[in-house]
């Protein structure tokens, strides 16, 4: 009897908890999809934000954060992969391997509010780069770092030892070895590593309200990145927090609820691509 | 030609050297710039006076600096969280990982998955929008933005993290093990609560410490709903958490305000160490008991 009673009991607890789950997934994208559907328009995401009309517009944060993702990733991928290329080909010490991996480690456990105020101390303050959007995105470099570092390392792994012994006895010397077998194939880990950067820096925002800023200004790429931005996240936080627009805010959390959705999806969709291939 | 092509891997090597050594170099300059820029502040105020001091207020024309109400909200909020999202999370895990069907799985770790990149703003207005009229509502007090709020805000934060992390260390438990257990009688609720849980411990905790890690670091979803102000904290008092506190203050700060809030931070990363380390000792023993 008490047997039957535990089961139960576990079983309950365990379709609730499921249930739970599910329930708030559910829960947010409905809730968060409506209340943007009634505030979301064309003339919201396709201007800028003018007191002469009195209208908020949403242009100038879509541009500043798809300028972002481009300046990280351009910096931040030949670093990691560099990174990863270093741990699984060249490092023979065990102990500095540990190192490294131990500091990527640390590196992605370190809150983004800590980046944010490193961010503002080292790029903005020492280096000079005011608060704009480059400053922003190397801060965002080096919390993303450990992310490419790691899936690159992880579909470099995978690379049989075979192919690599191949070319060295074909008399290839290293440098030649790693550019044309171990490089082509570890396409699929920057890939996957882009597509979690980008989806981390769309959702960024404590990071990046001291080293971006938060203007609304339209600029083109250049400028844009020479100059203090918000992005979505910002946005957001900016309208709901400090000018209670609630309704510009569900308009962006909802943009911002569709980008996550469809990042999860293609990264999903793009490992079982190459999990497929391989096992052809 | 030997002689060049040694030189040119040479060069190739010390790149490559140098970018697998980056890390370790952004590590040190996040180290080094905190503790920097985080201890005139307390050694002006005192390390006593700062860490153990309750008041807070920093633009009073005579400024105290106790950041007390800050250190025990965050660990108030993060407890609370923690211990409301470790019962669900838990029971999910074993759910996915032993239970579900194939078709199940995929969807509810998928779901999983897209909970844990939903955005921290994401979070922070809903919960401005529904939780907070919602406590106010049901538990009549004045004001909704309270810990509570962020408590609930936190724990739906961490659940992901917790569930994806368990799930792993039980879907490394040796089938054996499950196996034996059925051979001498137990049905399969009790196998894997009682042989697969105590074998993927380890694991477990160290979900539960990434939790840990993650709502004590969370900033702006707990800006938006706990009312940001430096109370002592209660369940039904608007508070400020370690976070909140630097991420309020920071672009309108000066002078020894401004070097405070520093030192907030460099007690924050002192927190978060701490806990890289717990993470560490569990996922080491983990790895040594299989």
């Amino acid at each position: 009897m008490n047997r039957v009673l535990y089961t139960r009991t576990m079983k309950t607890l365990m379709v609730a908890s499921v249930g739970l789950t599910c329930a708030l997934l559910i829960f947010m994208i409905v809730y968060v999809m409506f209340k943007g559907a009634q505030n979301i328009s064309w003339q919201l995401i396709s201007t800028k934000p003018s007191y002469l009309s009195g209208t908020i517009g949403i242009l100038p944060d879509i541009l500043n954060t798809i300028y972002i993702i481009l300046a990280t990733l351009i910096v931040e991928l030949p670093l990691g992969v560099g990174a990863a290329v270093y741990l699984t080909e060249y490092a023979q010490n065990k102990k500095m391997v540990k190192v490294i991996e131990y500091a990527a480690e640390t590196l992605s456990g370190i809150p983004s509010i800590i980046y944010g105020l490193v961010g503002m101390l080292f790029f903005v303050q020492f280096l000079n780069f005011q608060t704009s959007l480059f400053a922003g995105a190397m801060t965002l470099v080096i919390m993303n770092l450990p992310t490419v570092m790691r899936t690159t390392e992880e579909s470099l792994k995978t690379v049989p030892q075979s192919y690599r012994e191949g070319a060295f006895g074909l008399g290839a010397g290293k440098w030649r070895v790693i550019r044309t077998v171990v490089l082509p194939s570890c396409i699929d880990g920057v890939i996957t590593g882009c597509i979690l950067s980008v989806g981390r820096i769309i959702g960024e925002s404590a990071a990046l309200l001291f080293t971006a800023g938060f203007a609304h200004a339209l600029h083109g790429v250049f400028d844009g990145l020479a100059s203090s931005g918000a992005t979505l996240s910002v946005a957001l936080y900016v309208y709901a927090k400090e000018q209670g627009e609630f309704g510009v805010a569900f308009a962006i959390a909802a943009i911002l609820m569709l980008l996550a959705l469809i990042i999860n999806l293609s990264a999903g969709l793009v490992s079982g691509y190459y999990k497929k291939k391989r096992s052809l | 030609m030997t002689g060049s092509n040694n030189l040119k891997e040479n060069i190739i090597y010390g790149i490559f050297l140098v970018l697998g050594l980056i890390t370790v170099g952004f590590v040190l300059l996040i180290s080094i710039y905190l503790i920097i820029a985080g201890l005139p502040a307390i050694r002006e105020i005192g390390l006593i006076d700062f860490l153990f001091g309750t008041k807070w207020a920093s633009t009073a024309a005579e400024p105290k600096f106790g950041i007390l109400p800050f250190i025990l909200t965050s660990v108030y909020g993060t407890a609370g969280a923690v211990i409301i999202a470790i019962p669900v999370g838990f029971f999910t895990a074993v759910y996915i990982s032993k239970i579900a069907p194939k078709w199940v799985r995929t969807w509810v770790s998928g779901a999983v998955n897209l909970l844990a990149g939903i955005p921290s703003v994401v979070y922070g207005l809903v919960g401005m929008m529904v939780l907070i009229p919602g406590i106010r509502v049901v538990f009549n007090v004045p004001d909704g933005a309270t810990l509570l709020a962020a408590i609930i805000v936190l724990s739906i934060m961490i659940l992901p993290y917790i569930i994806s992390v368990s799930v792993t260390s039980l879907d490394a438990v040796p089938k054996s093990y499950e196996d034996a257990s059925l051979a001498l009688g137990a049905n399969h609720i009790e196998t894997f609560f009682r042989v697969s849980v105590p074998a993927a411990k380890s694991g477990i905790a160290a979900a539960v410490v990434l939790g840990v890690g993650r709502a004590i670091g969370e900033a702006m979803a707990v800006i938006m709903v706990s009312g940001n102000v430096a109370n002592m904290p209660g369940i039904f008092e608007s508070v400020r958490f370690l976070t909140s506190a630097v991420a309020s203050e920071m672009s309108y700060s000066s002078g020894l305000q401004r070097e405070a809030l520093f030192s907030i931070a460099l007690v924050l990363f002192l927190f978060i160490m701490l806990i890289n380390a717990c993470l560490n000792f569990f996922i080491k023993r983990g790895q040594k008991l299989h």
